[in-house]
């Protein structure tokens, strides 16, 4: 019976895993193809899709545009964020609960929403779409985010650091970057790479907020018109490879917390 | 405290104040701009309601709704079916030390890129793609079968991403329920499957319906995967939405039919509150 049980849910756990990874091992394996056609048969290891993808203008400043906008967005949304869970984890505030809710509320609404809203209100106040647009909807949705991660990790046992900097005479701005801001670090990293995937992977915003220059996501989307394409799939496999490095940073940071 | 009592009552606010500012003016004025923007007419401005009305007037937009309903629950359904045993079977089968390693290779793909991985099932599903390869192959098939541009590619593409987003929670969910219960049951004198069905079950109940929840509004909410996969065959709620705008430049209408489409996750959240509330608690 229970050897039953072990052998069905090895052969169930195989299968879902072989699911999950189907479509990413023939992303990956086809942008190795020699020839021009994404689809077997395989024809042997080459290069040329990612020598392609490199040389070819449009998709290297786009893929520049993107980590500019996932960079500085995250930057601005880590930082609203964690000095607004400091606020409200430090200080008692008239009606802080509803507060916080309006902060995490954009959690709960899609992008597509998020961004339809922005264009309406762009179009109105004269604000023509670029890279900055879509980088303020990266920030609506990533601020979030960094929010509720920070808020969460903000335990009691800063308060007593804190408090001793401040005795010792230490000004507030002091406390902060000089107490607060290394202790919470690896939260504040984890929100920083955590907005990096979000807003490096984001596609719906950016594609109804930039005209010209656009993020990554955009111009994959652009070259999917051309139907299957060898190049679509090297480019898809060193997104890949640069959102595997920031999860991992993600891990690390997040990791570091749990032993101390 | 008297030496800084007047820092006292202005830093608190200086510090809030620039994060709920970016909410109010980049988001809450963006979705009153929306609401006002979904009350005027196409032409000539004015206010008028037959943006709303042609919605419930218009069987293609009813139909978009009701496929996007379809879709969404179809896929909420089959991704909880398959993610419970899975979660399960990491939680319970797999040795403690494998566990971690054995859920992150469960998440992998999650971080590929979205529209790539949409694209990626593509490869697969398409006529000369590597399922038909292997069927035409096996001499099963004389033709190629039509899985993409089909509800059952969108189906699928949607599946493979909330597949990997429920096994982490129910994953969560599972390791959070303390081993006595079952322990408890055992003593009893319950089998696994009574155990399981009594006692496991009913407490990853709310967690499971939270993942369920996550899963609704994601997928209705979702252009990229039904855009690649399901072609123009038949539309859902994001691609009509999208269409207004690009085709045609319609934000009034774009923005009623997106004010309709969060009207129904709202519908969903209070019809799931029970369970969501559990959770928060």
């Amino acid at each position: 019976m229970h050897k039953a049980i072990r052998i069905l849910s090895a052969l169930y756990a195989i299968t879902v895993y072989g699911f999950i990874f189907l479509p990413v091992v023939v992303l990956v394996l086809f942008s190795l193809q020699a020839t021009s056609f994404p689809i077997p048969p395989f024809t042997g290891p080459s290069l040329r899709w990612y020598d392609a993808v490199l040389s070819d203008t449009r998709l290297t400043s786009a893929l520049v545009n993107s980590l500019l906008v996932a960079v500085l967005s995250s930057l601005a949304a880590v930082t609203l964020g964690f000095l607004s869970a400091w606020g409200f984890a430090r200080f008692t505030l008239p009606g802080s609960a509803l507060l916080r809710g309006l902060i995490t509320l954009p959690l709960t609404v899609s992008y597509l929403i998020i961004g339809m809203g922005l264009l309406v209100l762009f179009n109105w106040a004269g604000i023509s779409k670029s890279l900055v647009s879509a980088g303020i909807g990266h920030v609506v949705i990533n601020l979030p985010l960094c929010f509720a991660i920070i808020y969460s990790q903000m335990g009691d046992h800063q308060i007593n650091i804190e408090r001793a900097a401040r005795d010792l005479g230490a000004p507030e701005w002091k406390v902060l970057l000089l107490i607060t801001v290394p202790v919470m670090a690896p939260a504040i990293f984890a929100g920083f790479f955590l907005s990096m995937t979000f807003s490096w992977d984001e596609f719906v915003i950016s594609f109804l907020l930039t005209r010209f220059d656009t993020t990554l996501p955009v111009e994959i989307w652009n070259l999917l018109r051309s139907g299957l394409n060898p190049k679509t799939n090297a480019i898809g496999s060193l997104v890949f490879a640069v959102s595997i490095v920031l999860v991992v940073l993600f891990e690390l940071m997040l990791l570091r917390r749990k032993p101390a | 405290m008297s030496a800084n009592g007047n820092a006292g009552r202005t830093l608190p606010w200086a510090l809030v104040t620039p994060a709920l500012g970016w909410t109010l003016l980049f988001f809450v004025l963006p979705f009153l701009a929306m609401g006002f923007s979904s009350l005027t007419a196409h032409e000539g401005g004015g206010f008028t309601l037959s943006n709303y009305s042609q919605f419930f007037a218009n069987p293609a937009y009813w139909r978009a709704m009701v496929n996007s309903l379809q879709v969404t629950a179809i896929v909420t359904l089959i991704s909880v079916l398959l993610a419970y045993p899975f979660a399960w079977i990491l939680a319970e089968q797999v040795p403690e030390r494998w566990q971690r390693l054995a859920l992150m290779l469960a998440v992998l793909p999650f971080w590929t890129s979205y529209v790539v991985r949409s694209y990626s099932w593509l490869l697969v599903l398409a006529q000369n793609g590597v399922i038909n390869r292997a069927l035409t192959g096996s001499d099963l098939f004389a033709e190629p079968v039509q899985l993409a541009n089909t509800r059952l590619a969108t189906i699928t593409g949607f599946v493979h991403f909330f597949v990997m987003l429920l096994t982490l929670t129910i994953f969560a969910n599972l390791k959070q329920l303390s081993p006595s219960y079952r322990k408890a049951a055992a003593d009893l004198g319950a089998g696994p499957v009574r155990t399981f069905l009594h006692v496991v079950l009913p407490l990853t109940l709310p967690g499971i319906m939270v993942g369920a929840f996550l899963t609704f509004v994601l997928c209705i909410g979702d252009y990229i995967t039904p855009q690649i996969l399901g072609g123009n065959n038949e539309l859902l709620m994001p691609q009509l939405v999208m269409m207004q705008i690009g085709r045609r430049g319609d934000f009034p209408l774009a923005s009623a039919l997106s004010i309709i489409l969060m009207a129904v996750v709202t519908v969903a959240y209070l019809a799931c509150a029970r369970w969501l509330k559990i959770e928060r608690a």
